[in-house]
C-alpha cells in the first residue's frame, strides 16, 4: 500500500463523509427542533435522486444546475410532510413518540413502494453529466470530480446552516425549541416554524440527493443505507447538534474508507458501527449531545 | 377499600384468562371453517407474528424500551435451530431451545451497553446492532453467508417439525407459540416484575425512588423477550424451510416484529394478536394481489395502513374494545 493510495482513499472518505454529514444535518435539525426522528429520511434522499434523474432525462439540465430546483422541491415536500403527518402526531397525548416513529416508518415504506411503481426496481444512473467521468489529480492522488464537487457544496451547506442560526429566523427556531408555548405568547406561530424546520431539513437531504445522483446508482431502496449512516452520525454527534453531525459525518466517511481499504470492502460499515458503539460507551449522548 | 380494589383486580385478571381460553378454543377451531392452503398459510403467519410481537411487547411494551433490532434475536434463533438440524441432525425442538437460550443471552449482552442509553439513542443503537449482525451474517461463510440455508426435508414427523402435505400441523404449532407468549404476558402483568417494568416505563425517577432497580429489571425483560423471539425464529425456519440474512436479520423484519404490538396496542395483552390479525393479512394479500403485476403498490398499501393506524389509533386497536368496556361500566353505574 503506497502512501499516495492511502492519502487518496482518506481524502475520498472525507469527501464522502461531508455528504453523509449533510444528510445527517437534515435529520438532526428536525430532531433538535421538535424531538422527532424522521425515519423517512432515506426515502427523501431517494426521492431527491429520482427527481434529479427525471429532470436530467427530460430536460437535459445538468444535476449541478438542478441544486436550487430540487432543494426547493424537497423543501415543499418537507413542509407538506409536517403539515399532513407530523403536526397531527404532535397533538397525540398517549404514545406520541411511538406514533412518530411508526408514522415516519410507514411513510418511508409508502415512498419506496411509490418509487418502485413509477420507476421500477432497476438501477438507474446519470451518465452524461458535466462532471461525470472527470477526475482531479494532485500528483499521484487522483479524485473523481463529482465527489470533489459534492464535498465543496456540502461545506457550503454547512456554512449556510451555521449562518442560519445567527439570523432572526434562527433565533425563532431556537426559541421555539426551548419553549413553544412561550413563543406562542409573543406571536410566533409554532406550526409555521416547525414546518419551515422540516422544509430546511428535507432541503438539505435534497441537496445531498442531487450531489449523490451525479456519481451513484439510483434505486428505490438506495436511501436505506444512507439513512442508516445518518442515524449513526446523528447519534454519534449528538441529537440536535449540527456541528456534531459534521464531525460525525467526517469520522464515519474516513472510517468507512479506511476499513474498506485495510479490512474488506464488504465489511466497510463494521468499522463505523464499532466506532459508534465505542463512543457511546463513554458518551451515551454522543460527542456534542445536549439533550 | 384496598381489599376491594385487590378483588376487582383479581377478578379482572381471571376474566382475561377466561377470555384467553375462549379465544384459544376459537383459534383452534378456525381451520374447520377455513379451507384452502393459502388462507391457512396466512393464518399461520399471523399467529407466528402475534407470538413474535408479544415477545417484543415484553421489552418494548411492558418495559417501554423500543427495540428496533429484534430481528437479531429472531435470526439467532432461526440460524441456531436450522444449523443444528441440517448439520447435526438434531430435532428442531432441541434447536429452538438452544436458539432461544442463545438469543436470550444475546439480548442480555446487547442490553448491557444499550440500557445506559435513553429514548431515541436506545432505538438507534438497537438498529445499528441489528444491522451489524446482518452484515456479519452475510459475510460469514460458516453459515453460508448471503446464500442462506435451505432446510432439507427429513421426513414427515413431529420430531422433525416438518410436514409435506398440510399447513394444518403448523397452525397448531404457531397457535401454541402465540398462546404461550400470551400466557407469559399474562403472568408478567400480575407479577412483581410486571409492576417494576411498568414503573420503569412510566417514570424512571419515581420507580428508582421506590426502590426498583432499573438496570437489572430492563436486562431481565430483554433476556426473556430475546429468548421468546428466538424460539419464534426457529419455528419460522422450520415452517418456511429457508433462511438467509435478508429474511432473518433485516431491519424491515425488526419493524415487522414490533408493528403488530404497536398497531394493536403497545403494552397490552391483546394488542399483538389484534395487530397481527389486521397487519399480516393486509400485507400478504396486497403482495399477492399487486405484487407481480404492479410492484410497489403492495408496499404503498402496507405503508399507508401503518400511517393511518398509528395516527388514528395511538392507543392501538384494543382501544376500540376499551371504549366499549368503559361505556358498559358507566352504564352499570
Amino acid at each position: 500500500m503506497s502512501p499516495a493510495l492511502i492519502l487518496q482513499v482518506a481524502i475520498g472518505g472525507i469527501l464522502m463523509g461531508l455528504l453523509y454529514a449533510v444528510v445527517a444535518a437534515g435529520l438532526t435539525l428536525i430532531f433538535g427542533l421538535m424531538n422527532v426522528v424522521n425515519f423517512a429520511h432515506g426515502a427523501l434522499l431517494m426521492a431527491a435522486m429520482y427527481a434529479t434523474w427525471l429532470i436530467h432525462r427530460s430536460t437535459g439540465l445538468d444535476p449541478l444546475l438542478q441544486l436550487p430546483l430540487v432543494a426547493a422541491l424537497l423543501f415543499g415536500t418537507g413542509v407538506a410532510i409536517y403539515r399532513v403527518l407530523i403536526a397531527r402526531t404532535l397533538q397525540i397525548r398517549v404514545n406520541g413518540a411511538m406514533v412518530q416513529i411508526f408514522t415516519t416508518f410507514g411513510l418511508s415504506i409508502f415512498l419506496v413502494g411509490l418509487a418502485q411503481l413509477v420507476f421500477g426496481s432497476d438501477f438507474q444512473s446519470i451518465n452524461a453529466s458535466f462532471l461525470g467521468g472527470r477526475t482531479l489529480a494532485f500528483g499521484a492522488v487522483v479524485l473523481p470530480l463529482p465527489l470533489v464537487a459534492s464535498g465543496v457544496v456540502s461545506l457550503l451547506v454547512f456554512l449556510a446552516l451555521f449562518r442560519l442560526s445567527r439570523t432572526e429566523f434562527g433565533r425563532a427556531l431556537e426559541a421555539t425549541r426551548e419553549d413553544f408555548e412561550a413563543v406562542a405568547l409573543i406571536g410566533v406561530d409554532r406550526d409555521r416554524i416547525f414546518g419551515i424546520g422540516w422544509g430546511i431539513g428535507a432541503a438539505a437531504v435534497g441537496i445531498a440527493g442531487v450531489l449523490l445522483a451525479n456519481f451513484y446508482y439510483i434505486s428505490p431502496d438506495v436511501g436505506t443505507n444512507f439513512a442508516l449512516i445518518a442515524y449513526v452520525a446523528v447519534a454519534l454527534g449528538g441529537f440536535g447538534s449540527i456541528l456534531g453531525a459534521l464531525i460525525a459525518g467526517l469520522v464515519i466517511g474516513l472510517t468507512e474508507a479506511l476499513t474498506a481499504l485495510v479490512v474488506d470492502p464488504s465489511l466497510k460499515q463494521i468499522g463505523i458501527f464499532l466506532i459508534y458503539l465505542a463512543v457511546l460507551m463513554f458518551r451515551p449522548r454522543g460527542l456534542f449531545g445536549k439533550l | 377499600m384496598v381489599e376491594r380494589a385487590g378483588r376487582a383486580l383479581l377478578s379482572r385478571r381471571r376474566r382475561e384468562l377466561l377470555l384467553g381460553a375462549v379465544v384459544l378454543a376459537l383459534l383452534a377451531a378456525l381451520p374447520l371453517g377455513v379451507s384452502g392452503a393459502y388462507l391457512r398459510g396466512l393464518i399461520v403467519l399471523a399467529l407466528l407474528y402475534a407470538g413474535l410481537s408479544q415477545a417484543w411487547n415484553i421489552l418494548g411494551g411492558y418495559c417501554g424500551q423500543i427495540s428496533l433490532g429484534h430481528a437479531l434475536y429472531f435470526g439467532i434463533g432461526a440460524y441456531t435451530s436450522a444449523l443444528l438440524f441440517t448439520r447435526a441432525g438434531l430435532s428442531p425442538f432441541i434447536g429452538m431451545f438452544a436458539g432461544g437460550l442463545l438469543s436470550g443471552l444475546s439480548a442480555f449482552l446487547v442490553g448491557i451497553p444499550c440500557f445506559r442509553l435513553s429514548g431515541h439513542y436506545y432505538a438507534i443503537a438497537t438498529i445499528v446492532i441489528g444491522m451489524m449482525a446482518a452484515l456479519l451474517a452475510s459475510n460469514w461463510d460458516f453459515i453460508n453467508a448471503a446464500q442462506g440455508i435451505t432446510i432439507p426435508f427429513h421426513g414427515e414427523a413431529w420430531r422433525n417439525l416438518q410436514f409435506r402435505t398440510a399447513v394444518l400441523p403448523f397452525h397448531y404449532v404457531m397457535l401454541v407459540y402465540a398462546a404461550l407468549m400470551w400466557l407469559i404476558a399474562w403472568v408478567i402483568e400480575g407479577s412483581r416484575w410486571g409492576f417494576y417494568w411498568r414503573a420503569v416505563k412510566d417514570d424512571v425517577t419515581a420507580a428508582r425512588s421506590l426502590g426498583v432497580s432499573i438496570y437489572p429489571s430492563k436486562l431481565a425483560a430483554a433476556a426473556i423477550s430475546g429468548a421468546a423471539t428466538g424460539i419464534g425464529g426457529a419455528l419460522y425456519a422450520q415452517y418456511v424451510g429457508f433462511i438467509d440474512p435478508e429474511s432473518a436479520f433485516d431491519l424491515s423484519l425488526s419493524v415487522l416484529i414490533a408493528l403488530p404490538a404497536v398497531v394493536g396496542g403497545i403494552g397490552t395483552l391483546w394488542g399483538p394478536l389484534l395487530g397481527a390479525a389486521v397487519l399480516i393479512p393486509v400485507q400478504q394479500l396486497s403482495v399477492a394481489w399487486f405484487g407481480s403485476a404492479a410492484g410497489g403498490i403492495d408496499l404503498m398499501v402496507y405503508g399507508a395502513l401503518i400511517m393511518v393506524l398509528a395516527l388514528s389509533r395511538p392507543e392501538g386497536l384494543v382501544s376500540f374494545f376499551h371504549g366499549r368496556a368503559r361505556q358498559e361500566a358507566v352504564d352499570h353505574g
